[in-house]
């Protein structure tokens, strides 16, 4: 296949607002090649007994990945273009230690396979100059790769943002929100509603 | 480099270099049954064992590593030993000796894997004794067809030159050779046509370790050709080529990709560790009101962040930990709303 190099001026933007729940970005992402034809990409009711309102969640890739920091057995990294790989095949033992430490809930363990799997950013098109699949079909704009600036233009009263703060972490990803114009940051304190 | 040396590690290396030496003196009679042909065989396998025994006791200070590590001796060795013992027992059979997980990953990666893994394992089993001097072979006095199997100096058994018991134990590391050969070639067609391995595999990690595995098998297999068939006129390009092949496998052990088999059965440890906590509390999502995990190991991960320089501890009291992903998920969305609220506008 194409082995061009990555854009390194593409970046994903995520809105979660704009999340219809339509499941198209799913059934893309099952189509990732990297992923085995499973689905990493989380859609999902925030709150269904009280509200519609849908959420969607992509690996963020954080600069500091807590995933990979408490993997006991080394099987996850995170390489030169940022993004933090699933679990290493031949080194994931099960363990879940990912999969509870993710501050965005983001990584599967696959018990049958004893394995932890999650989004790579859809490595075997964004190494080559593609975008994600969830990004190529997600109908609403929750989910979009491409240039800082022509998101800009695209959402002039928004701001992405790559920094969150979960109680007293703060975390960078290499994956941005797009909040209110102006925002540097996005809180999450436990204060929301449980 | 002499600043990031790790002396801990360090001295469980040299310990266990040394005493793996020592039980080569030992094992050989004073190295009166050792073969100085296979010398080059013997200091890198001590080299390998150095290194391996220093990256595991690096490997083993990390936090998540220590955890699991002491939990599971730990709870090995609790009041639960027979229960723990005997699921032990059934991992060991089930998860590392059939490998059962990784014919769920895809049973042509699972066939690969289990003919390669015995494949190696049988050939270690196979040369390690005999490199060390602690099996060798005599002919029987007064016979001229029947040979004595000897182990730690010690006769064990004879058998008939050209019988089927010698066929088999001469030609042992050739059908060693052939399982590698058959699970190598399974693994290349992979990692040559699938897409996504093709993406994210590197040369070093991926593909050296069966081209290394292959050069090792031919070149072994390469020996029983000259002796059978070309009447041992390349030996010595058989047995030079061979060597340096293995060595270079054993000196790389310690640091690529086959250092996951010294790390695979820390898996048994975990499944006694997950076991004690499915037997105790769990830990319920403050956002869906279910369990997801048990308090253990919640609690645990808290105080492993906490080690590696991380607080998600809430100003409200609590952690963010305390929630389950799916709960992680709902609080990260709910922010988000309540920023896009307060701003006025929910989309922009």
């Amino acid at each position: 296949m194409t082995t061009t190099a990555s854009r390194s001026h593409e970046e994903f933007f995520l809105d979660p607002q704009r999340c219809i729940g339509c499941h198209a970005c799913e059934m893309a992402c099952a189509e990732c090649e990297t992923n085995g034809q499973l689905a990493m990409i989380h859609v999902d009711y925030v709150d269904r007994a009280m509200s519609p309102q849908t959420s969607v969640q992509v690996c963020m890739h954080c600069e500091e990945p807590t995933c990979a920091r408490v993997c006991p057995a080394d099987a996850i990294a995170k390489d030169e273009l940022g993004v933090v790989h699933s679990a290493n095949a031949a080194r994931c033992i099960a363990c879940s230690n990912c999969v509870l430490a993710c501050p965005f809930g983001v990584p599967k363990k696959i018990e049958p396979m004893k394995l932890m799997m999650k989004c790579n950013l859809c490595y075997d098109r964004t190494s080559a100059g593609r975008r994600p699949m969830c990004a190529t079909v997600c109908p609403s704009g929750a989910l979009w790769y491409g240039p800082r600036e022509r998101m800009a233009s695209m959402r002039p009263n928004s701001s992405p943002v790559n920094e969150f703060r979960f109680g007293l972490q703060k975390v960078r990803t290499r994956v941005n929100v797009m909040m209110p114009k102006g925002s540097t940051e996005l809180v999450v304190d436990g204060t929301e509603a449980p | 480099m002499l600043s990031t040396l790790n002396l801990r590690a360090l001295g469980w290396a040299l310990l266990a270099s040394a005493l793996l030496a020592a039980s080569v003196v030992a094992g050989s009679r004073n190295l009166q049954n050792f073969d100085g042909a296979l010398a080059a065989y013997l200091f890198a396998t001590l080299f390998a064992a150095f290194g391996i025994v220093y990256r595991y006791a690096v490997w083993l200070q990390r936090p998540p590593t220590r955890l699991y590590w002491r939990a599971g001796w730990r709870l090995l060795f609790s009041p639960r030993f027979p229960a723990y013992l005997a699921e032990l027992a059934r991992r060991l059979v089930d998860e590392l000796a059939l490998q059962r997980f990784i014919w769920k990953r895809s049973p042509k990666r699972g066939l690969a894997h289990v003919l390669l893994a015995w494949g190696c394992l049988s050939a270690f089993a196979i040369t390690v004794p005999l490199v060390f001097g602690w099996v060798h072979f005599t002919l029987k006095a007064g016979t001229i067809d029947v040979y004595e199997a000897h182990l730690l100096g010690f006769h064990a058994f004879d058998f008939p030159l050209g019988g089927f018991v010698a066929l088999n134990l001469f030609h042992a590391l050739n059908w060693s050779s052939v399982l590698v050969l058959l699970g190598v070639f399974g693994f290349l067609r992979r990692r040559i046509t699938d897409a996504g391995q093709i993406s994210t595999q590197t040369f070093e990690m991926d593909l050296m370790p069966l081209v290394l595995l292959v050069l090792i098998s031919v070149t072994g297999l390469g020996l029983t050709w000259d002796y059978e068939l070309m009447q041992g006129r390349a030996h010595p390009f058989m047995a030079i080529s061979h060597a340096i092949t293995v060595i270079l496998f054993l000196l790389w052990l310690p640091f690529g990709k086959f250092f996951h088999v010294f790390q695979r059965p820390a898996q048994l440890g975990v499944a006694l560790y997950q076991r004690e906590g499915e037997a105790g509390e769990q830990a319920v999502c403050p956002h869906t009101g279910e369990a997801f995990a048990s308090r253990m190991h919640v609690e645990d991960l808290k105080q492993v962040t906490a080690e590696l320089g991380y607080d998600y501890r809430l100003a409200g009291g609590g952690s963010h930990l305390d929630l389950s992903p799916q709960g992680k998920r709902a609080a990260l969305a709910k922010a988000h709303l309540a920023a896009r609220t307060e701003s006025g506008a929910f989309f922009g």
